[in-house]
């Protein structure tokens, strides 16, 4: 039954998970979000649904358990928060090389390092450029609220079975720790084991009956065939690009200037377009929902009709470098941020929209042609 | 009589297992891992369980275990294998789960794994091929390199004083109550190999009854990395691993030795 509660994001992630008949859960404690095991071990979720629950040793064995589940065709996940995604980028990168389904959740905080426990969104570089070695990528989703912590549970382990590929819910310690209202999915069944050997006998490593006997590995002695497994992935890339890149708008139809914030910035970002529009400045808002894949298009598209882009995040600038390569120079683009867990204001936002782009929008589209003309 | 005449069915001791590959083995002639292989796959295929089995390969020169055991085989980032078969056992608790690793695998850069899948009892099989070396990586001190062991990174010998001893680990892991057994075998000779194989299915019958963590160390060579023909470097095992990893049940049942 769908339910409507009032919940921290961590919290509302954790029930999700529990509704959406995850079958396992591997995680080690660290802030902000421990909530997410704490809620997993006093739901005693094997009771509920029969799904695992355990507190492993480190991040590094917990992404190895989440492997290992993920290779019998289980539905399995992990959470953590910045330093501990770290230790697991290694993992994670064996999850996409062996091509199995998994999501991973990335409740950021501020680093590098060990930084601060306050929320901060410097991990875009990791989440969207690789992080881990080799050729490979995450499809991200960004919640921007407690009710999509409770949503991208399911959206995930749906991308997640449909490519075969490890997938990443990047929020960030302020939607991990706020608590709003949310309306719960329905409990769903968790497969049966007998479901799980049907329905991924091609591939799960769940005891070798009356064919091929199945292995998961990462490993291709040959160069051609690793050459195979990369190009493989790449075109699942390309479809996930196609058919799963996911965005809102807020005002851009008349928009002058454009705002572009994903997660938790996203909401401050949304009500400087406000107070912009109060001060009979035309501002709009593109937030993208999966940062891989980005969604280039619309960006590239506004770009003929914006005068300057704001790029806000809770970093140093980081996904300003998407922004830039969607709209190809058609427009100047800068960013603001705050760092070290502090989180901007409206007026600071708007504020900087004025002075970095509006003020200074001229000048900085000049040299742009200037340099493209090198 | 001729040897043609010897290898006959009727009077072969040890042959091929039935579950094993056709793939030629990756490893040099006379390494101890292909025995190790075969005796437990002969085990998983006396019981009757290949269709509930899945093993877990390591990083090291059985990475590609999962070319040779024709069973069910995920293999694992270096080190990691027992946090996998603890997800594996975990979500598939009707299922023989094992892990086959090496001493730098689970004795140096999974030794978090190794103690904590161990000291949580997972109803699974750790083989633990102990050859006192980095075979696959071209012969590099492992954490149970003996004292005095010349290797690539320890060329003029491992010294206690900036090296530390050789660790034993399947002592060390004993003494944690999620085991439930804990032996070291080799599988040099003949004698040997049939009592290994005995531990082997001792351990999947612990599997069965749910017993927890069942650890069989295996003493073995590394011929080529100890720079030795086969047969030296079996003698020189004999004369110098044994009495620092003396063969034998540690724990059986539950029960210190
Ligand atoms: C994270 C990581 N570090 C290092 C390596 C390189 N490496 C591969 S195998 C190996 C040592 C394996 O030795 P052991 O476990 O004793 O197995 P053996 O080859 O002797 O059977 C190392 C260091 C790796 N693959 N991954
Ligand atoms: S390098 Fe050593 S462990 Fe590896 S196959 Fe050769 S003899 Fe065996
Ligand atoms: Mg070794």
């Amino acid at each position: 039954m769908s339910e409507l509660k009032l919940m921290k994001g961590n919290e509302a992630l954790a029930e999700a998970a529990i509704r959406a008949g995850v079958d396992a859960y591997f995680g080690y404690p660290i802030t902000p979000q421990s909530e997410v095991i704490e809620y997993l071990m006093t739901e005693q979720p094997e009771k509920r649904t029969g799904m695992v629950v355990l507190q492993a040793e480190s991040e590094i064995a917990a992404i190895n358990m989440v492997y290992g589940a993920a290779s019998t065709g289980k539905k399995v996940m992990t959470s953590s928060s910045s330093p501990g995604i770290s230790l697991k980028l290694e993992g994670i990168s064996y999850i996409a090389g062996a091509e199995l389904p998994a999501v991973i959740v990335n409740v950021v905080r501020g680093g590098p390092g060990l930084g601060t426990i306050q929320p901060s969104q410097a991990d875009y570089f990791q989440s969207v450029k690789g992080g881990g070695h080799g050729d490979y990528k995450l499809y991200v989703l960004a919640p921007a609220s407690v009710q999509e912590m409770s949503d991208f549970v399911e959206d995930a382990f749906d991308i997640a079975f449909k490519y075969r590929a490890p997938v990443l819910i990047l929020s960030d310690g302020l939607i991990g720790q706020m608590m709003e209202k949310v309306v719960l999915k329905d409990q769903q069944e968790r497969l049966t084991d007998e479901e799980v050997i049907k329905k991924y006998d091609s591939w799960a490593t769940t005891g070798k009956t009356n064919r091929e006997r199945n292995i998961i590995t990462s490993l291709d002695l040959q160069s051609e065939k690793m050459e195979a497994r990369v190009h493989r992935l790449m075109k699942k890339y390309e479809q996930m690009e196609l058919e799963d890149t996911r965005y809102e708008e807020f005002q851009t139809e008349d928009a002058e200037y454009l705002f572009v914030a994903y997660g938790s910035s996203s909401r401050i970002a949304q009500k400087a377009v406000k107070l912009a529009r109060k001060k009979g400045i035309k501002a709009g808002l593109v937030r993208p929902i999966t940062l891989f894949p980005y969604p280039k298009k619309v960006l590239f598209k506004l770009a003929n009709q914006v005068k300057g882009i704001l790029s806000v995040e809770l970093n140093a600038g980081q996904m300003i470098e998407d922004v830039l390569l969607s709209v190809e120079h058609k427009v100047p683009v800068a960013h603001f941020g705050r760092t070290g867990g502090i989180i901007h204001t409206p007026e600071e936002v708007l504020e900087a929209l004025e002075q970095k782009i509006i003020k200074n929008g001229s000048i900085r589209h000049h040299k742009t042609r200037e340099s493209s003309i090198l | 009589m001729e040897v043609l005449d010897i290898i006959k069915p009727e009077n072969q001791v040890f042959c091929k297992s039935k579950l094993m590959t056709d793939t030629t083995l990756s490893y040099c002639p006379g390494c101890g891992h292909g025995t190790a292989h075969n005796l437990t796959m002969e085990v998983i295929d006396e019981m009757g369980i290949v269709e509930n089995t899945i093993g877990v390969a390591p990083v090291g020169c059985s990475v590609l275990a999962y070319d040779f055991m024709n069973i069910d085989m995920t293999q694992a980032a270096h080190g990691r294998a027992p946090a996998v078969a603890t997800a594996i056992a975990r979500c598939w608790p009707e299922k023989y789960v094992f892990t086959y690793q090496g001493d730098g695998d689970l004795a140096a850069i999974g030794t978090a794994e190794t103690i904590h899948t161990c000291n949580r009892g997972e109803n699974i099989v750790i083989i633990f091929v102990n050859n006192g070396i980095y075979g696959m990586t071209g012969g590099q001190m492992a954490p149970t390199t003996l004292e005095g062991m010349r290797s690539s990174t320890s060329p003029y010998g491992r010294e206690a004083k900036t090296m530390g001893m050789p660790i034993k680990m399947t002592e060390l892991v004993a003494n944690l109550p999620g085991v439930y057994y804990a032996t070291r075998q080799s599988v040099h000779t003949h004698k040997h190999a049939r009592k290994a194989k005995k531990a082997i299915k001792k351990a999947f019958e612990n599997t069965r009854l749910k017993k927890g963590l069942s650890f069989i160390e295996i003493v073995s060579n590394c011929n080529s990395g100890w720079k030795m023909n086969p047969n030296e470097s079996n003698i020189w095992m004999e004369e110098h691993m044994f009495p620092y990893f003396p063969l034998g049940d540690i724990k059986v049942n539950g029960k210190l030795k």
